[in-house]
């Protein structure tokens, strides 16, 4: 009875959400304030009854209610309760009733952080993702019900959950990743209801500009996870594969970070509004995309779910309909959208959009070569697949052109900057930076690589710029704290999401190019020495889990005869579905990573085995999340909530005046 | 030509020129890196060149799996229940490989007819076929669902059949 109820209250959602995407739209089209009131309490009301929806099913997965079908297939009674309640998106049902939560809670956000906007504006705002919901819940309601029961005889225990899936990072990485994927779909419906009400000033991408932010900080966060999951759960030490479904999360990243960087020069100088707009859509395009190529069964990965060809054709249509309305808007309403000021040929602005189309050019690379193999099978019916030396081959020298901009921008000026004042300014920055380069890892690491030195160099870059633009800024005040204190909290959000570029540039070309690696067979006794670690193989043990048994090896760390560490690597076999798994044993450190991986059994107790020296690859992860950190920063920055002040004053001056411009 | 003219021409041959680079580096990319799908039957046809960078999908085939027991080499082969193409790794398996289990192996057959196989992938669920590999069987005349669950062969008996 329990699960009926979810799907009741899924039913109520779907009710309430037409509402939404028809009453307040209306009401900002016509001027009537009573339907554009009711926009707040309705996105409320979706995001309650969806709550009890997920609720009802998470109660399922706790109970283990084995007569759900989906609790039935991806979870077992032996589970642990932490594996339990996650279980509930390891699946396709479950995961895409969280993802549709996931977007009536950012609904919900913009309905209560809102205040400062004309409400008809927020009616809209809240109409459009209403109308998203729509199509999300009857996709669900229509295709993927996630509380169809088994009947009439329930199955006593359940299949278990993919053991690949029982991790920490199951947890929080999926998440993550929805969040902040959803969360474009909210600067999406901001730029659908400046298109509907043709008041296409900058007013509208001042308010984007925070929840694009926070959108973009998480899908980093999301993102950043997942590679850092793939990295210790795959075995193969790498932290990115360019895998069909890696690729999705990556290309709206792309289109993200050029959002974010469009939108600045869109609220700030008034230019670019047409092509900010399009790159709305294109970020929110990129994200139901990754929906549809996960769920259409159309790529075969790690990540796909189990397919079933009317889901994708029903993803389609939402993307069409969603999509294609939008860019009809679109085009309607470009001609409204005038450039409020000029610039010259070498400014901010154009630097700006320089980092724009090389972030859109790469995001098409990636698309190309993740959609190519799909396309090349329909036209010839041969199966290819694209490896990554294609996407390295385009991506690579992309962002490296694009972090010498990055060293630039922040540097110039609005309007014009001269070359000379650049070459200045920079020109001594840019030697140190090579000279940097290449001796940190010659000298330090006391190897050579052409790569890494790139790499480096480019760091050294970013980072010597940074600390130039702040001294520039502070010179001119009488003491540095005060000079500090007067940057702005979006101006420290920038450098430290450019630092961290700089960081993960570190981690990635170190680790790219010095890591070490060596598959080996091992008897107990045994031991081998790797880069200066020397790696002792003492011997297994068989151990008990909770859902699983192991066999677990334990291998000694020495560097220069101290002992450094044990490391436990484990051959699960998990009870329920007798799937065998390998836990690998890290030793994390800031400077490098020691890994092992076991493999299988052989003659006399020995075990094949492979050990990893991978330097500086936390700072990868290291690097996302100060990128993560520093747009937060950005998005709390207090200009935002003065503007909402000087706007409420405004308004309120306007009296109801503001809703006459509503017509358009 | 008026100023603003000038510079928007200078800001469109700019993108064009870029774009145009990056175009004509990306074709040369894929041209340069698509790795071709073969069948074990194909291969054992001799449709592909020694040397040739390839992907093959199979089965493993029962009772074909050598491991040495001093290195890490390994010998099985591939089948579509037509053909057999013999395989040899260097390293370790992935968690699921076992024989009768759905595999895809890149890597290039050498001069003596052997595969020397430099990534083997299996998939992370058991019940699941690679589209690589339901494409091989069926070309070879075999009904992918007879072997679709063979190597799991844990599912209890008490469970409904899959809706």
């Amino acid at each position: 009875m329990i699960p009926e109820l979810g799907q009741f209250s899924l039913i109520l959602a779907l009710l309430l959400s037409v509402l939404l995407s028809a009453l307040p739209i209306a009401g900002a089209h016509r001027g009537e304030a009573l339907w554009m009131s009711l926009a707040r309490p309705l996105s409320a009301g979706v995001f309650v009854f969806l709550s009890i929806s997920l609720a009802i099913l998470a109660y399922a997965f706790a109970t283990d209610d084995f007569s759900v079908r989906i609790v039935y297939a991806q979870s077992n009674s032996l589970l642990p309760m932490q594996y339990k309640l996650t279980a509930l998106w390891g699946g396709h049902e479950g995961s895409f009733l969280l993802w549709t939560w996931m977007l009536s809670g950012w609904m919900l956000a913009v309905a209560i952080y809102s205040k400062s906007m004309p409400l008809e504006f927020v009616s809209r705002v809240l109409g459009v993702l209403g109308f998203l919901l729509i199509g999300y819940i009857l996709f669900m309601l229509a295709t993927s019900n996630p509380f169809d029961r088994i009947v009439p005889l329930a199955p006593t225990d359940g299949a278990d959950l993919n053991t690949a899936l029982q991790d920490f990072a199951f947890i929080v990485h999926p998440p993550t990743l929805y969040m902040g994927y959803v969360g474009f779909s909210v600067v999406f419906a901001f730029a659908i209801a400046a298109l509907l009400s043709g008041r296409l000033d900058a007013a509208w991408a001042r308010w984007s500009r925070p929840w694009a932010n926070v959108a973009w900080s998480v899908l980093t966060l999301g993102i950043a996870l997942g590679s850092w999951w793939a990295y210790y759960e795959l075995g193969w030490g790498g932290w990115w594969a360019w895998d069909p479904v890696e690729n999705p999360p990556l290309i709206t990243w792309l289109f993200g970070t050029a959002l974010i960087h469009s939108l600045a020069v869109t609220e700030k100088r008034g230019v670019f509004k047409s092509w900010t707009v399009l790159l709305a859509i294109l970020a929110f395009s990129g994200s139901l995309l990754g929906t549809f190529i996960t769920r259409s069964g159309l790529l075969t990965s790690v990540h796909a779910f189990a397919s079933d060809p009317s889901r994708g054709v029903f993803i389609l249509a939402i993307l069409g309909l969603s999509v294609g309305g939008a860019l009809l808007l679109f085009a309607l309403r470009a001609p409204l959208m005038k450039s409020e000021a000029g610039f010259g040929l070498l400014s901010r602005e154009v630097f700006l959009l320089t980092n724009n189309v090389l972030l859109v050019v790469a995001a098409a690379s990636v698309f190309l070569g993740t959609l190519f193999p799909m396309v090349y099978q329909a036209l010839t019916d041969d199966l290819i697949s694209i490896g990554p030396p294609y996407f390295n081959l385009i991506f690579v020298p992309l962002m490296m052109v694009l972090v010498l901009f990055l060293g630039v921008g922040p540097y110039s000026r609005w309007k014009r900057t001269s070359s000379t004042y650049l070459w200045q300014q920079l020109g001594r920055v840019a030697l140190a930076s090579i000279v940097l380069g290449v001796l940190i890892p010659t000298v330090v690491l006391l190897r050579f690589s052409l790569p890494a030195m790139v790499s480096m160099t480019l760091a050294a870059w970013i980072v010597l710029t940074i600390g130039k633009d702040i001294r520039s800024r502070v010179a001119n005040k009488a003491q540095l704290k005060t000079g500090l204190r007067s940057l702005s909290l979006s101006y420290y959000g920038m450098q430290a999401a450019h630092l961290g570029v700089a960081i993960m540039l570190v981690g990635i070309g170190l680790t790219s190019y010095f890591s070490q690696e060596r598959g080996i067979l091992l008897g107990p006794g045994d031991s081998v020495t790797l880069n200066e670690y020397e790696f002792t193989f003492i011997g297994t043990e068989r151990i008990q889990g909770p859902n699983y048994q192991a066999d677990q090896a334990s291998i000694e760390v020495t560097r220069g005869g101290n002992p450094l560490t044990t490391l436990t690597p484990q051959r699960r076999i998990y009870l329920a579905s007798g799937t065998p798994s390998t836990e690998m044993a890290i030793d994390a450190g800031l400077l490098r990573d020691l890994f092992v991986t076991l493999g299988e059994p052989k003659e006399g107790g020995a075990w094949s085995m492979t050990l990893y020296v991978k330097p500086f690859v936390r700072w990868i992860w290291l690097g996302s999340l100060f990128m993560a950190f520093g747009a937060c920063l950005a998005a709390a920055d207090k200009r935002y909530r003065r503007l909402r002040l000087r706007q409420e004053q405004a308004a309120k001056a306007r009296g109801t005046g503001g809703l006459a411009t509503a017509s358009g | 030509m008026k100023p603003h003219r000038k510079k928007k021409l200078g800001i469109i041959l700019f993108v064009a020129a870029g774009l145009s680079m990056t175009v004509g580096l990306t074709l040369f990319a894929l041209s340069q890196n698509i790795d071709l799908f073969y069948t074990p039957t194909q291969v054992a046809d001799g449709e592909v060149e020694p040397g040739q960078h390839i992907r093959i999908g199979g089965m493993v085939k029962e009772g074909s799996f050598q491991s040495a027991g001093d290195s890490l080499s390994v010998q099985f082969a591939a089948t579509d229940y037509a053909h057999d193409v013999p395989i040899h790794y260097e390293g370790i398996l992935p968690d699921l490989f076992r024989e009768g289990q759905g595999i895809v192996v890149e890597g290039a057959v050498d001069e003596a007819g052997i595969f020397q196989a430099t990534r083997v992938l299996a998939k992370h669920d058991e019940n699941y076929m690679s589209a690589e590999v339901k494409a091989a069987l069926e070309a070879a005349g075999v009904a992918p669902e007879e072997h679709a669950a063979s190597g799991a062969g844990s599912r209890p008996a008490f469970l409904p059949p899959e809706s």
